[in-house]
Formats: C-alpha cells, structure tokens, sequence
C-alpha cells in the first residue's frame, strides 16, 4: 500500500523552499516581460502612428515590431526549457529525499 | 462539382475512420477514453495541440482578414501565439501535476466542492459548445461553398463525423485526427507560402512593395487601422486572445495525454513552433490572396473573405490545389470540433455524472458508458443549435470563447496555483462574475445588436466594444479576490499539499 506522501515536511523542507524561491523569481519577472511586450504593440497602434515609420525598405516598425514578438515568444520557450532543467533536477532532489524518509 | 475536391473529402474521411477504427481498439477504459492511456510524446502532443488550436477560424479567417484588411488582420495570429507563453510559463505543468481528466479535475484537487466542480463543468461546457457552433456553422457555409452540398447536408456530415471519432475512439483517435490535420494543414500553408514568395522572388521588400498598390487601400493596407478602429476595443480584444488559450478546456485537456509534466512542458514547445511558424505563413496567404485574387474577387465569394486562402490556392495551382486546400480546411474543421466534442463530453460525463450525480461510486463500466453517451447528446445538441443558428452571423462567438475562458477561467486557475489564502467562496464567485459577465457584455454588444440589422437584432447597443474582456477579465480577478476575502475559510493545510504536488508531482 502506497502511503500520503508528508506534504508539510516536503514543504517545509529547504530543498523545496530553495524551488519555489527560484521559480518565483524567474516566472513572474518573465511573465510580466512577455505580457508588456505584447501589449506595447497594440498601444502603439492604437494610439500613436510611430510605428508607421519605415523601418527597412517599404517594411515599416509595425511589421517589425509584429515579427519581433514571433522571436520573443521562441527565446522565451527555449529559455524556459533551459531553465526548467535546473528545476527538474532539484525536484528529482525533492522527490528521492521524501521516498528516502518514506523508506526510513 | 469539383472532382478532385469531393475524392480528396472522401480520403480524409477514409484515413479519419481508418484512425478511429484502431483507436476502438484501444479505447477500453476510462482513462483510456479521456486520455488516451496518457502516452502520447512530446512530439506528438505538440502537434495534436496545435491541430487542436488552429482552427478554420485561424486558417480560413485570418488569411481573409490580411486579404482584405492589411495589418489588423495579423492581430489575431500575434495573441494566438503569444498566449501559448502564458500556457507555457504559468498553467501547463501544474494542470499535469494536478489534473486527472478535465479542467475541473485540478481546480477540485484544491478545494473538493461539487458546487466548484459544477461551475468548472458549467464553464467548459459553455466555451466549448460556442466554439462548436462558430466552427460547425462555418463548416457549413465552407463546404458549401466547395463542394456545392447544401449547409445542412455539411453541417449534419461534419457531426456525424465528429461523433464517430470521440464515441468509438475518444482521445486516441482525437490525437491522431488533430495530428494528421495539423501535418496536412502545415504542408498545405507551405506549398502555398512557398509559391507567393517565389512570385516576389523571394523578397520581402519585392513583397511589401508590391502590396503598397495592389489593393483598394492602397498603402494603408500595410499599416494598422483598418479593422479596428476602437483603441479600446483592440485592447479587448488582444487581452482575450493572449489570456484566453490558457482557460480554454479543450486545449487544457490535451496536457493529460502525456504521462509527466516535463512531458506537458515539451509539447507546449513543440506547438509553439508549429504554431508560431504557421501564423508567419498567414502573412503569405493574406498577401498572396490580396495581389493574385484580389479583394473583389474574394468579397464576391464571400463577404467575410473566408474563402481568400481556397481562392489563392486555385490562382497559383488551379483545380488540383484548390482541392487540396479546400480538403485541408475541411480536416481542419473536423479536428477542431473532435476536441471540442470531448472536451464538453469529458465535463458531463466525468464531471456531472461521476462526481456530482454519483458521488465517485460509478464503475468503470459505467464512467466509460456515460462518457460515450454524453458525446453522443453534445454532438446532437451541437448540431442542433448550429442548425439553428446556420443563417446568422456567429464568428463572434469564436471570440467570445475565448473571453469567456480568460474571464472565468484563468483567474480561477492562476489564484488555484499561486494564491494561498484563496478559497472555495473564491473560486466559485471568480468563475461566475468572470463567465455572467463575458456573457451579458456580449449579449448588449454590437455582435449582437446593430440599428442596420447586421447583428442578430436590431437596435442600437449598450455596451460599446465587440469584445467584453477589457471589462469580463478584470471581473473574473475581482470576483475571485473578492469571494475570498468575503469568506473566513482558508484551508492552508490543502494548499501546501496542492503546492507540492503543482510544482514536484509528487
């Protein structure tokens, strides 16, 4: 028979504050990043005519600006892939800690 | 009638039903039925998801919207992508870690209340089946259009079709269905990108430049303005679809056919390529329907310019490409509303029959049973009102989906996840405020009301903005804060365990 796992002493544990810790601080930062670059785009348009400036060629800032959140939206998939392997190591850390206590 | 077209028809529904046919083999349980077993890879899930996503609304729509209105129309190809960050970064992995079959599965492993579960079910049910007409209502038109079969005829056709894949097959043969049509739909849009750049010889510039004059708008067509001309309503508009793909059920459902939350990571990035590379090639169809079909050709079709991307394939390929293409539309129709089929399915069945009506005493026999008989009544239920509904104009429901989904629930999902002090009282008043509040904005919105009778009344509106999610989002947050703070209960013992598990899955 499997038991609960100890949610409070995996939670209390430093390992896991170290995660939350960690993440907190990449995800929000990030999440905020993403959703004002986002949002600047539409502003822009809406109430301003700057991004109606040629930009190359007959390409004007809007259409940049447009394809600039294309690459912004890959770099941050493949910087949070990146990150997160550091969180799966730590929770693997975690995990062989709580079946370690379990075990005990 | 097309030859070409109607064989082409008749082999996606060939390989489709072969599909189902060795999904039924493998579709015995339960989790089987709403998961597939759980063992789909990363690969795999991030190409069914972006089969799940981009709709016909995507592909038919947004090349339509570029044709003829220049830059606004790419609005929707930029949020729709965008919004996978928002899957990515906040609700992806702790929805696995959480979650067994649907939506409400993970919002209960927090609070274990019917009453939250019935809202949850309640709110899936309801995007879900606005979807399902916009995109059935559309299949009829479309096929139509393409086949010369009358809309009731296609509409019927389309939800036979669907019923069959999810009662027989359930999530393996919806998997495999989306994935096919995601594959067909990026080659189709390629060959077809392909060519417009080859017109230009492979020049931006050439290509831009050519677009200064080759519209009616002249050079206005490359700038934004067009379309929306409302700040306000663009806002609206962009808020919904950046935090609306988050909260929509039938894309949330697709994490659960993969066996770990590294995995439900993996194929969000998959899909995000995909998807992120199809709507770059939206630019292409857009500008390759407005120089080589031009607007008055594409508005003679049909007034919305949903045909702008048929229409391009049949001047750059003839009646073999236009068939090809007009078969990829229809697959992509078809596999969209698969997923939502069993995604509003999955909530009766699991949610309102298993935990609300039978309180978790059902046996598997009996789950898997109701499973397929639920799909059956969405599907006739669906037909139903799209048949109803054939004759008015229903794209706004696609966007009211997914105001519905930002408003009522990503609030509700984000607080689940990070917010300690947040409740049951939370939760349900935050579903409510967010799906009464999208709702009733839009039933006193110009999509509804329109002194001309454009709309499906006539009369002035109350509410200025097509989109309510400027005002319905904020709502939903609100209401969520609000009921928890209203409410003494906190239960933190429950979100240490939630916390754990979200973020370890352990």
């Amino acid at each position: 028979m499997e038991t609960k796992p100890d949610y409070n002493r995996i939670s209390a544990s430093q390992n896991f504050k170290q995660l939350m810790l960690k993440k907190k601080r990449f995800l929000f930062p990030m999440t905020l990043f993403f959703l004002v670059f986002y949002f600047l785009l539409p502003v822009l348009t809406s109430y301003s005519k700057v991004l109606n400036e040629p930009a190359i060629g007959p390409i004007s800032w809007a259409w940049m600006f447009a394809f600039a959140q294309f690459i912004m939206t890959w770099a941050l998939c493949m910087i949070y892939s990146r990150k997160s392997v550091q969180f799966d190591k730590a929770i693997e850390e975690i995990k062989q800690e709580a079946a370690g206590r379990k075990q005990a | 009638m097309n030859t070409t077209a109607f064989s082409l028809f008749l082999g996606i529904v060939a390989i489709t039903l072969i599909i189902t046919y060795f999904a039924s083999k493998r579709t015995k349980s339960t989790s089987e039925f709403y998961t597939g077993g759980g063992g789909l890879t990363g690969w795999q899930n991030g190409l069914a998801i972006a089969g799940d996503y981009m709709s016909a609304a995507s592909f038919l729509g947004i090349a339509g919207s570029i044709a003829l209105a220049g830059f606004d129309g790419f609005f929707y190809s930029i949020g729709f992508l965008v919004a996978y960050l928002v899957v990515l970064y906040l609700i992806a992995e702790p929805l696995r870690n959480l979650g067994k079959y649907t939506m409400a599965d993970m919002i209960a492993a927090r609070f274990d209340d019917k009453k939250i579960r019935g809202v949850a079910a309640l709110n899936t049910i309801a995007i879900s089946t606005f979807y399902m007409i916009a995109q059935l209502v559309g299949a009829g038109s479309l096929i139509r259009l393409l086949l010369g079969l009358d809309a009731v005829t296609s509409i019927v056709i389309v939800g036979v079709l669907m019923t069959i894949y999810v009662v027989f097959g359930g999530m393996t043969a919806t998997s495999w269905v989306q994935i096919t049509k995601a594959v067909l739909l990026m080659a189709g849009t390629f060959i077809i990108s392909l060519i417009v750049f080859a017109k230009f010889n492979f020049s931006l510039t050439e290509m831009f430049n050519h677009l200064k004059t080759a519209t009616p708008l002249g050079e206005a067509f490359l700038n934004p303005g067009n379309k929306y001309k409302v700040p306000l309503d663009t806002l609206s508009l962009n808020l919904a679809l950046v935090l609306g793909t988050a909260g929509l059920p039938h894309i949330l459902i697709r994490f659960f056919t993969v066996k770990d939350a590294p995995t439900a990571r993996s194929s969000v990035v998959y899909a995000t390529w995909i998807i992120g590379i199809f709507y770059i090639m939206t630019v292409f169809l857009g500008f390759g329907a407005a120089a080589f079909v031009g607007a008055d050709a594409i508005t003679a079709q049909d007034k919305g310019g949903n045909l702008a991307a048929p229409l391009l394939a049949q001047a750059l390929g003839g009646d073999f490409l236009f068939a090809f293409i007009s078969a990829v539309a229809f697959a992509t129709i078809l596999a969209v509303v698969t997923g939502l089929v069993l995604s509003a399915a999955s909530a009766f069945a699991h949610d309102f029959y298993g935990h609300i009506i039978k309180k978790g005493t059902a046996t598997e026999k009996q789950q898997l049973k109701a499973a397929r008989w639920a799909s059956v009544g969405v599907s006739v239920l669906s037909i139903i009102l799209a048949l109803f509904a054939m004759k008015l104009n229903v794209a706004f429901l696609v966007s009211l989906a997914f105001a519905v989904a930002a408003s009522a629930n990503l609030p509700v999902l984000v607080f689940t996840i990070f917010w300690k002090r947040f409740n049951t009282a939370g939760a349900i008043t935050g579903m409510l405020t967010g799906l009464i509040s999208a709702l009733l904005l839009v039933a006193i919105s110009p999509s509804v009301w329109d002194p001309a009778g454009k709309a499906i009344f006539t009369g002035e509106a109350l509410f200025p903005l097509t989109n309510p999610g400027i005002i319905s989002i904020p709502l939903g947050f609100i209401g969520a804060i609000i009921g928890t703070l209203l409410s003494s209960k906190s239960d933190i013992k429950k979100y240490t365990e939630v916390m754990v598990k979200a973020n370890t899955g352990i």
